[in-house]
C-alpha cells in the first residue's frame, strides 16, 4: 500500500470498529475495517444467511438542489445517461457519470426525494475514491438556480442480507412497504435516517443514511439483533463480484462505456433514442450495433482463482482482454472472474484461458451475475 | 525435539533430520485471512533460498511463498488441495506445505530461531 502524506480519514464509526476487533487498512483516503473477527469468508457467508452490517460511510452523500423537479432532473441528465425526469417521488436509479467520448467517470446512485417538500432536491451517493473529482465535474456544470450540497455530516450504513428486512422492521416497521430500488425518510429507534432499498451484495437489503453523531447509536442498535454481524470492506468486494456488480476504477472507468460494460439497462428508452448525455453519439451506436467488447462473467476450471490483471486468452492463444476483477467466490465454492472480451467470444458457453503465474487455467464465458439476486420486487 | 527456524517473511522450516517442513507461521495465516487455495510446487523440484516455492491465496490475495533455504521438493502436502482451510486451522501441523530436502545446512544459521522471530512479530505487530 503507497504512503501518502495525506492522514488517513476516519469515518464516525472508526472506534466502533476498533472495539469490534476490525483489520483496517487504507482505502480511498480512509482507514476502513476489511474485516473483522470472523473474517472475509465468514462474513460473507453470513450476509447470505443472516444480515451484514456495513460502515460505507467514506462514499459520496449530496444532493443536487434546484428550484422544481424537472430543472434539478434535466441538469443530471445532461452528465447522466439515466431517465432522471420521469423518476417518482421516493425512487432511486442507478447511473454512470459520463464524459464526452462515453467513458465512465464514476457510477453512481441517484434517489428523488419521497418527501413533496423536498421537490427539487436529488440525493446522490458516489464512490469515495471519486467523490472530489465528481463534486468538481457536477459543480461546474451545473446550470444557474441549482447547486450541489455535500453532506459531510452524513454516515452511511448498509444493512444487507435475507434477515435484513427482519432486523431492520423491529426498530423500523414502515420499511418493509419499501420495494427494491425504492426509499423514504423515517425514524429508527427516534434516529432520523433517509432509508433505500438497495446495495451492492445482491441480496435483499437498505442503506441508512443518518447524521453523523447518531452513527455510533444506530450501529450498536443493529448490532444488538442477533441476525445482524458486522461485515468489512472485504466480504463487501466478494460479495459483489459475485452479485456480477462493477467496481469503479477496476470494472469500470473512463475507457469503458456503460452498454460494453452490460450496464444498458440502466440507460432508459426515452434516454436512448433523445440523446442529450454526454458520448451519446457512442453508446446510441453501441446500442444500434452492439459493442466491439463486453463484460462477462468467467469461471475458471479447479481451484485456483485469476485475480485483477490477468490476460483473457482465446483458443487460438489470441489475447482477447484482461481480467479486470477475480478471486474467489465464496457462495459459488470457487474461483470467479470479470473481464472483457471481443463479442465474438462473449457468449455464455465459449473456453477461453486466463493466464495465471505463466499457465493457462481453463475458463468458460457465463452469465452474470455467478449468485442469483435476490431483491425485494415489488 | 525437532528445531524450527524462521524467515521474515513467516515462513517456518521444521529441521527433521536432512530433511525441512515448510509451511507459513500462526501469525501468517492471521495476517492472509481465510486460504482458499495453495498453489504447491511438483516433487522434484529444486529451490534455491529465497526463490518462490509455493502461492497461497486468500479471498483478497496471493501470497508467495519462498524457500527457506535451498534444496529439492521431495514431499507436497496434497490435502491441501481439498482443505485449503487447514492452513488457517493448523498452520504448523496439518497445515504444512512442502517438504525439502536441505542441500546445506549452514544456510539455516542465518534464519530466525523461535525466540528471536516472537520478538520479531511482536516488534511489527
Amino acid at each position: 500500500m503507497a504512503e501518502t502524506a495525506e492522514p488517513l480519514r476516519k469515518t464516525p464509526l472508526h472506534g466502533e470498529h476498533l472495539a469490534l476487533g476490525a483489520r483496517l487498512v487504507p482505502f480511498a483516503g480512509y482507514e476502513m475495517p476489511v474485516q473483522y473477527e470472523t473474517g472475509i469468508l465468514g462474513e460473507h457467508l453470513w450476509t447470505r444467511s443472516h444480515a451484514g452490517l456495513f460502515d460505507v460511510s467514506h462514499m459520496g452523500q449530496a444532493a443536487l438542489v434546484g428550484p422544481d423537479h424537472e430543472t434539478t432532473a434535466r441538469a443530471l441528465e445532461a452528465l447522466v445517461p439515466a431517465d432522471i425526469l420521469n423518476l417518482k417521488p421516493g425512487q432511486q436509479r442507478y447511473s454512470q457519470l459520463l464524459d464526452e467520448a462515453g467513458g465512465i467517470l464514476d457510477d453512481l446512485m441517484v434517489t428523488r426525494p419521497a418527501n413533496p417538500l423536498q421537490d427539487g432536491e436529488l440525493l446522490l451517493v458516489v464512490n469515495a475514491s471519486r467523490k472530489e473529482a465528481d463534486y468538481d465535474h457536477i459543480a461546474q456544470r451545473l446550470p444557474p438556480g441549482v447547486e450541489l450540497r455535500r453532506f459531510n455530516d452524513r454516515a452511511l450504513i448498509a444493512l444487507q442480507g435475507p434477515k435484513a428486512e427482519t432486523v431492520l422492521a423491529r426498530r423500523a416497521p414502515d420499511v418493509a412497504a419499501l420495494g427494491f430500488m425504492q426509499a423514504m425518510q423515517t425514524m429508527i429507534a427516534g434516529i432520523p435516517a433517509h432509508v433505500s432499498r438497495s446495495g451492492y451484495t445482491g441480496e435483499d437489503g437498505f442503506e441508512l443514511s443518518v447524521p453523523a453523531e447518531r452513527a455510533v447509536e444506530l450501529w450498536r442498535l443493529l448490532l444488538e439483533d442477533d441476525d445482524a454481524k458486522p461485515v468489512g470492506l472485504g466480504a463487501r468486494d466478494s460479495l459483489r463480484l459475485e452479485a456480477g456488480l462493477c467496481l469503479y476504477g477496476h470494472d469500470i472507468d473512463t475507457t469503458t462505456s456503460p452498454v460494453e460494460a452490460g450496464l444498458a439497462w440502466s440507460i432508459q428508452k426515452r434516454r436512448r433514442q433523445e440523446g442529450g448525455f454526454p458520448g451519446a453519439a457512442r453508446i446510441q451506436q453501441e446500442l444500434k450495433d452492439g459493442p466491439a467488447r463486453v463484460r462477462v462473467g468467467l469461471r475458471p476450471e479447479g481451484k485456483a482463482p485469476a485475480r485483477e490483471g490477468a490476460p483473457i486468452v482465446a483458443a487460438d492463444g489470441r489475447e482477447v482482454g484482461r481480467v479486470t476483477s477475480g478471486g474467489f467466490g465464496p457462495s459459488v465454492n470457487g474461483p470467479i472472474a470479470m473481464g472483457y472480451v471481443a463479442r465474438e467470444v462473449a457468449t455464455p458457453g465459449t473456453g477461453l484461458a486466463l493466464t495465471v503465474r505463466g499457465r493457462a487455467l481453463p475458463a468458460t464465458v457465463v452469465p452474470l451475475p455467478f449468485v442469483p439476486h435476490r431483491y425485494k420486487r415489488g | 525435539m525437532a528445531e524450527t527456524r524462521y524467515t521474515k517473511d513467516h515462513e517456518y522450516i521444521r529441521i527433521e533430520g536432512d530433511v525441512g517442513v515448510v509451511g507459513i507461521t500462526d501469525y501468517a495465516q492471521g495476517q492472509l485471512g481465510d486460504v482458499v487455495y495453495v498453489e504447491l510446487p511438483e516433487i522434484g523440484k529444486t529451490v534455491a533460498k529465497g526463490e518462490e516455492a509455493a502461492v497461497v491465496e486468500s479471498v483478497k490475495a496471493a501470497s508467495e511463498i519462498y524457500a527457506p533455504v535451498s534444496g529439492e521438493v521431495v514431499a507436497i502436502n496434497s490435502a491441501l488441495e481439498g482443505s485449503p482451510g487447514t492452513v488457517n486451522e493448523d498452520p504448523v501441523g496439518e497445515g504444512w506445505f512442502l517438504k525439502l530436502k536441505i542441500k546445506d545446512k549452514a544456510e539455516l544459521e542465518a534464519l530466525m530461531t523461535e525466540a528471536q522471530y516472537q520478538d520479531y512479530v511482536r516488534s511489527i505487530s
